[in-house]
């Protein structure tokens, strides 16, 4: 197999003398998705800032195809953030009110200096809005003109600019009603098949993990507990926090068979 | 007679645009010691409806009836209301740091909820308290009566809001998303809770509720609220096993599901919730429907039992025939 496109060793990361993040080691393989699923303070948030170099951590190491990154500064970094970038969960507090959608699609381009001349530019932003099912007289609205699954759009568009290798979705869909999550979680397969995007996903919800991942971590009090194949963990799940975790989701298959009358189905 | 019934309520509010209809004639019942499900996304109408029957959607212009025991709460006076609400009917809420007083003691909180509606001492009010709070689950309550609310989790901080709710002996319970703020393993042990509570006073609940698992769960009826009207209604077995309405087959197709193959696809809803101060004509969600046919941009749908099963209705136009085709099987 070929060498991981990311590989986090011994992770630690305090905040004052709490360790959030307590000894983490994984790997994301180039091109799968892979899904870290935790509850409130298991390190899963902290854990996607260490891996994008939005946190430094207090010992342990990440490197980025084959090269390690933990000490990555000035110009190596802003180069790395071209490779990796990041989806979050609400679109609205992550978009700058004032900024039409094109503007914001079109920052990372500023900023790396790229397609500088203004008929370029546009033509570049048009096309990631396509990709990402906005239609073209989006282009000039406001962030408040959009609904949650609209902007949730625009980040990803963002995201998408600089084609990154890699992309770090936090809680992506947590924010949107659940008739606009499919409408998210489907962009996001697509892309992923489409473009060879390697996508860590993370996420508190176990159905959402479970359908979007290749392979699943699962984290608790700042460490991974269990990782393997999704198939595998949610079918034979090993670690006890892993299976009290399944446990605990509710089925949609209602427990009571009270009066069911289910005609042609069943 | 049900516990209550609410009967063609419309709650609407006057906004600078025009008027905005949050909840556009909606009918249901909750018997005693069962649980009815709501369920709906943000803009359903589904919050508003509870806080309706509680008296406590401010500004807004209601009308209809909701009986408690036959008596209409919609026509009590403010303090008549002020009475029945804490005593006969309790809510609980999504969030219960923002709904708990920060500088009160948590044992306090719930001696007053005691002391409302009962007349008893200060040290009797707290006695109950440490009652209560055990009976909701917390541990060591006699200890954590003197706790302050930051000190707890989130999940220990609805049962304190639980049990102050219970404080007076409701008849009926409104919980909205109740568990919808807290952890899985937490909302595992709160949907218990409320079970239990349900089973051993013989309560009715109103629980609301985006999350489709946790109706399923925890409800023995579930109402599906879309653009502020009841769309399908069914007891929860029949709804899963046989939804009549394209919206809740929308739902159910939307949502990854960990008892279907991993590879299932998921059919999102196209486009989105329709704004109530425009809601389009006809069956509401005729914009939205794979199904929808001309007649359906203008008549409106009224909701009426499903052919053969009269707990079991459904606000569609599509005839029966046509429906059961385009369900295709098992939803699932």
């Amino acid at each position: 197999m070929s060498e991981p496109l990311l590989e986090a060793r011994d992770l630690v990361r305090h905040f004052g003398a709490v360790p959030a993040v307590d000894g983490v080691s994984f790997e994301v393989r180039r091109g799968e998705a892979l899904g870290i699923v935790g509850e409130t303070g298991s390190g899963k948030s902290t854990v996607a800032r260490l891996m994008l170099r939005l946190l430094d951590p207090t010992s342990g190491t990440i490197s980025f195809d084959g090269e390690d990154i933990t000490a990555a500064r000035g110009r190596r970094l802003k180069a790395l953030r071209r490779d990796m970038q990041m989806i979050f969960q609400d679109p609205y507090s992550s978009l700058n009110p004032r900024k039409t959608a094109g503007a914001a699609i079109g920052e990372p381009f500023a900023v790396h200096g790229l397609h500088t001349g203004s008929g370029e530019r546009r033509r570049a932003v048009q096309e990631l809005m396509e990709r990402v099912g906005l239609a073209p007289e989006h282009l000039n609205r406001f962030p408040h003109e959009f609904s949650g699954g609209q902007r949730q759009r625009v980040g990803v568009a963002r995201a998408l600019a600089l084609a990154p290798r890699l992309i770090v979705a936090d809680e992506p869909v947590s924010a949107l009603d659940v008739s606009i999550q499919a409408q998210i979680l489907n962009l996001l397969r697509d892309l992923q098949r489409d473009l060879g995007l390697t996508l860590v996903l993370i996420s508190h919800d176990l159905s959402v993990v479970r359908h979007m991942s290749d392979r699943v971590a699962v984290m608790h009090r700042g460490k991974v507990v269990e990782l393997a194949d999704a198939d595998t963990l949610y079918r034979a799940p090993k670690d006890p926090y892993t299976q009290a975790l399944l446990a605990a989701v509710p089925r949609l298959q209602p427990s009571s068979a009270s009066g069911a009358s289910s005609p042609s189905s069943s | 007679m049900a516990l209550l019934e609410v009967e063609g309520l419309r709650v609407s509010f006057p906004t600078e645009d025009g008027v905005l209809e949050a909840v556009g004639g909606v009918s249901f019942s909750v018997e005693a010691g069962r649980v009815l499900g709501i369920v709906g996304e943000s803009g359903s109408g589904k919050s508003v409806t509870a806080l309706s029957v509680m008296g406590l959607a401010r500004g807004a212009q209601v009308s209809g009836q909701a009986r408690l025991d036959g008596r209409d709460l919609l026509t009590l006076a403010p303090d008549e209301m002020r009475r029945v609400r804490g005593r006969d009917v309790a809510m609980v809420f999504q969030d219960p740091l923002s709904s708990l007083h920060p500088l009160h003691r948590v044992g306090r909180q719930v001696a007053e909820a005691v002391r409302v509606h009962q007349d008893v001492t200060r040290a009797a009010a707290r006695a109950r308290a440490v009652e209560l709070l055990g009976e909701v689950g917390i541990p060591e309550p006699a200890r954590r009566v003197d706790a302050w609310p930051h000190e707890l989790s989130g999940g220990m901080r609805q049962r304190v809001m639980i049990a102050m709710a219970l404080a007076n002996e409701p008849r009926l319970l409104i919980a909205d998303e109740p568990t919808t703020a807290l952890d899985v393993t937490v909302q595992a042990q709160i949907l218990e809770l409320l079970e239990r509570l349900r089973a051993e006073r013989g309560m009715g609940v109103v629980l609301i509720t985006h999350d489709l698992g946790v109706v399923a769960q925890v409800a023995d009826d579930v109402a599906v609220m879309y653009a502020g009207q009841i769309v399908e209604r069914a007891p929860a077995a029949t709804l899963f096993a046989a939804p009549e309405h394209p919206y809740t087959w929308g739902l159910l197709r939307s949502v990854p599901r960990l008892d279907a193959p991993r590879e299932r696809e998921l059919v999102p809803i196209q486009g989105r919730p329709p704004s109530l101060l425009h809601p389009p004509g006809g069956c509401r969600f005729h914009p939205r429907c794979p199904h929808v046919r001309e007649r359906h941009r203008h008549v409106e749908p009224p909701l009426e039992p499903v052919a053969g099963d009269p707990r079991h209705s459904v606000a569609c136009l599509l005839d029966a025939p046509t429906r059961r085709e385009l369900r295709q099987g098992p939803v699932a």
